[in-house]
């Protein structure tokens, strides 16, 4: 716990106020393109954006539903975070998710006769396998064949979601499922404990919180600074005798672990079986949750917050306003791009 | 598995399918090319495509006509292309995450777009498309004619497109200011071309071509509109530009791999053979990864590559 006394103590508290500021400008922003687009279209966007507040925090039962939705964005965010801080544009957490998702499914199907002391955390390390997997494709392409990680993560997270499709439609569809495109239920024995009877919050959301002081641990150790030297400039790692093609890989399998453990939460937390639409759009929500955060846990875990809640009151608005789910997406692009245009948009507000 | 349908005829309309399905990949990545010689690595194209996708087919569903639908997505990947331009010549903003941007903005705004025009239907709203327009004498050549000269008349666009990116870009001033300032745009500027004016111009190609492509896919393919109907299409024509080395030609050929892939994919499912469908529906983009390994390791990439522009007195 020292090693975060002494991370807090170095924190340069103007420029976290600067860059809560204008995260806060930002969403604002992108909400009010939003707006724009509702009230062009003849809606109302007091409205929508009411029903959207009432859906994410109306009662305690939606404020625990949006904690659950933040467990794997913040998980996802933390995992990309990583790869980003490196300079590997890993777009890839959703389908390292999926990934992660069934092989921890499998795990637990397979090992079925271990008592489920055992057999929990081997389903959550298998996830983790699952996801490193993945994301190791990518990384070794990287690293050893130069192949651009952002096509060949969307390539393989295209491949995951069929994937997917097939496990649930084959080998391990539910036989009595009535036909659904799903697997049968993992048994009740390995079910994640729940923090709030009535809600489906669970403990993946303690989980999703202990990383963050683990990666908060991570930057502050040796092999995170050399990450980050990898991240600012490939010259410099290559000049002060880094590895840089073994950092790219090592970065991969870290990332894609922790996206696989993302997989293992939804699994063992949320679904309790396998779906086809464990993962839909998580991916590049986990890029504007990592870049809102500024790549910084703590600052990870307050957008986590904010998306999460944007996700579930989404959600809620399109069943009660009847507003587009797609409107959360509208908000989110412009979102990357204002914070990403924002040095520019912002120039005169230095002082 | 009939192996009966492995006849003539069977290779002819796998290969005739596999060009239609290179179309939509060969725009944008003819567009990416221009994009990319000049310095800059536009990761949007698949949420311009979708764009373009929408904007294709609202202009011809409102107007009845399709031209007005393709100079409607063409316009709308123009916009897209200089928000692009904005983001990474302007704002000087990371090139790639101002991509991943563009494709989600796209890709929410088109479905949101979409969803306010139409509402929820369980019919969803259709509209005919470019019809196919054998040319005469050479659509009857043997095998060749009904492969290369039986389409509609944005394949044969497209087709036509590749020559003249190949001009445009090794023939003329313009294709040589392109090329200048993805090599050495410190030295482009001294002889007082405007590196930023020259990068817009190719993104607003570029924007133009991914738009014109995500149009084809509703105008000249399906008939239809649907969320995320671009399926990765973007970022294969990326792979493709790569696989390309940036030459137009090359480019053909790497569009025509994948539209053989999904071709193959398509017809491998109507004939039954045991393989799962979603197993083959991988097909093109897991040979999107090998096409891309293949050549990604020798790639010479542009000098300026993703990499932004600041003049002598603002480093």
């Amino acid at each position: 716990m020292t090693a975060i006394a002494r991370s807090t103590k170095n924190i340069n508290w103007p420029g976290v106020g600067r860059s809560i500021l204008a995260a806060a400008l930002s969403i604002a922003l992108g909400l009010l393109i939003g707006a724009l687009f509702l009230l062009f279209s003849g809606q109302n966007p007091v409205a929508a954006y009411t029903s959207l507040l009432k859906g994410a925090f109306g009662t305690p039962a939606r404020l625990a539903e949006t904690f659950v939705k933040m467990t794997p964005f913040l998980i996802l965010a933390i995992s990309v975070s990583i790869s980003f801080k490196c300079g590997v544009w890993n777009i890839g957490a959703e389908g390292q998710l999926i990934v992660g998702a069934i092989t921890s499914f499998w795990a637990a199907m397979t090992f079925h006769f271990l008592p489920p002391v055992l057999l929990l955390p081997l389903t959550a390390v298998a996830g983790m396998v699952g996801g490193t997997l993945w994301s190791g494709i990518a990384g070794v392409l990287k690293a050893y064949f130069n192949a651009n990680e952002v096509i060949t993560t969307s390539m393989l997270n295209f491949i995951a979601v069929y994937l997917l499709a097939y496990m649930v439609n084959g080998p391990l569809k539910d036989p009595e499922g009535f036909n659904f495109p799903q697997s049968r239920l993992i048994p009740e024995s390995l079910e994640l404990p729940r923090l709030l009877a009535g809600s489906r919050l669970n403990i993946a959301f303690l989980v999703a919180l202990g990383l963050v002081i683990v990666t908060l641990l991570f930057w502050r150790s040796t092999v995170g600074f050399r990450m980050e030297i990898v991240g600012a400039s490939r010259r410099v790692a290559t000049h002060v005798g880094l590895n840089v093609k073994r950092t790219i890989i090592l970065v991969s399998i870290i990332s894609g672990a922790i996206a696989g453990l993302a997989g293992w939460g939804e699994i063992f937390g949320v679904h309790f079986r396998l779906i086809e639409a464990i993962a839909v759009g998580m991916g590049s929500l986990a890029v504007v949750v990592a870049l809102i955060g500024e790549l910084h846990p703590l600052g990870m875990v307050v957008s986590a917050f904010l998306f999460a809640s944007l996700v579930v009151g989404g959600n809620a608005m399109e069943r009660s306003a009847g507003v587009p789910f797609a409107l959360v997406d509208v908000i989110n692009g412009s979102i990357i791009l204002i914070v990403l245009a924002r040095s520019y948009l912002f120039r005169g507000w230095r002082s | 598995m009939n192996l009966n349908l492995l006849t003539t005829s069977f290779v002819i309309g796998v290969l005739a399918a596999s060009i239609r399905l290179a179309t939509p990949i060969l725009l944008s990545a003819l567009g990416e090319i221009f994009v990319e010689r000049a310095g800059i690595l536009n990761l949007g194209i698949e949420g311009i495509m979708l764009m373009g996708a929408l904007s294709g087919f609202l202009g011809a569903y409102w107007t009845h006509n399709l031209w007005i639908g393709v100079l409607a997505g063409m316009l709308t990947g123009i916009l897209f292309g200089l928000l692009m331009g904005f983001m990474s010549i302007t704002a000087k903003a990371n090139q790639v995450v101002a991509g991943i941007g563009i494709t989600i903005l796209g890709g929410g705004l088109s479905t949101l777009l979409f969803r306010l025009v139409f509402g929820l239907r369980t019919v969803p709203p259709t509209l005919k498309i470019f019809p196919t327009l054998p040319i005469p004498v050479l659509s009857r050549i043997p095998v060749i004619g009904p492969v290369l000269f039986e389409h509609n008349i944005l394949v044969y666009l497209a087709l036509i497109l590749v020559p003249v990116a190949s001009v445009v870009l090794y023939r003329t001033h313009f294709g040589l200011k392109v090329r200048a300032v993805g090599e050495s745009p410190d030295a482009v500027d001294t002889r007082g071309i405007s590196v930023g004016r020259t990068r817009y111009l190719a993104l607003i190609i570029g924007g133009a071509m991914a738009g014109l492509g995500g149009a084809y896919l509703v105008l000249g393919s399906l008939g239809l509109f649907w969320t995320q109907m671009t399926a990765g299409r973007g970022f294969i024509a990326v792979a493709v530009v790569v696989f390309s080395k940036w030459d137009p030609g090359r480019a053909l050929l790497g569009a025509w791999v994948f539209g053989l892939a999904s071709a193959l994919q398509i017809s491998l499912q109507t004939l039954n053979v045991p393989i799962a469908s979603q197993i083959l529906l991988m097909l093109p983009y897991v040979i999107t990864i090998i096409v891309l390994i293949s050549v990604s390791r020798r790639a010479e990439f542009p000098s300026a590559y993703a990499v932004p522009y600041f003049r002598g007195e603002d480093k």
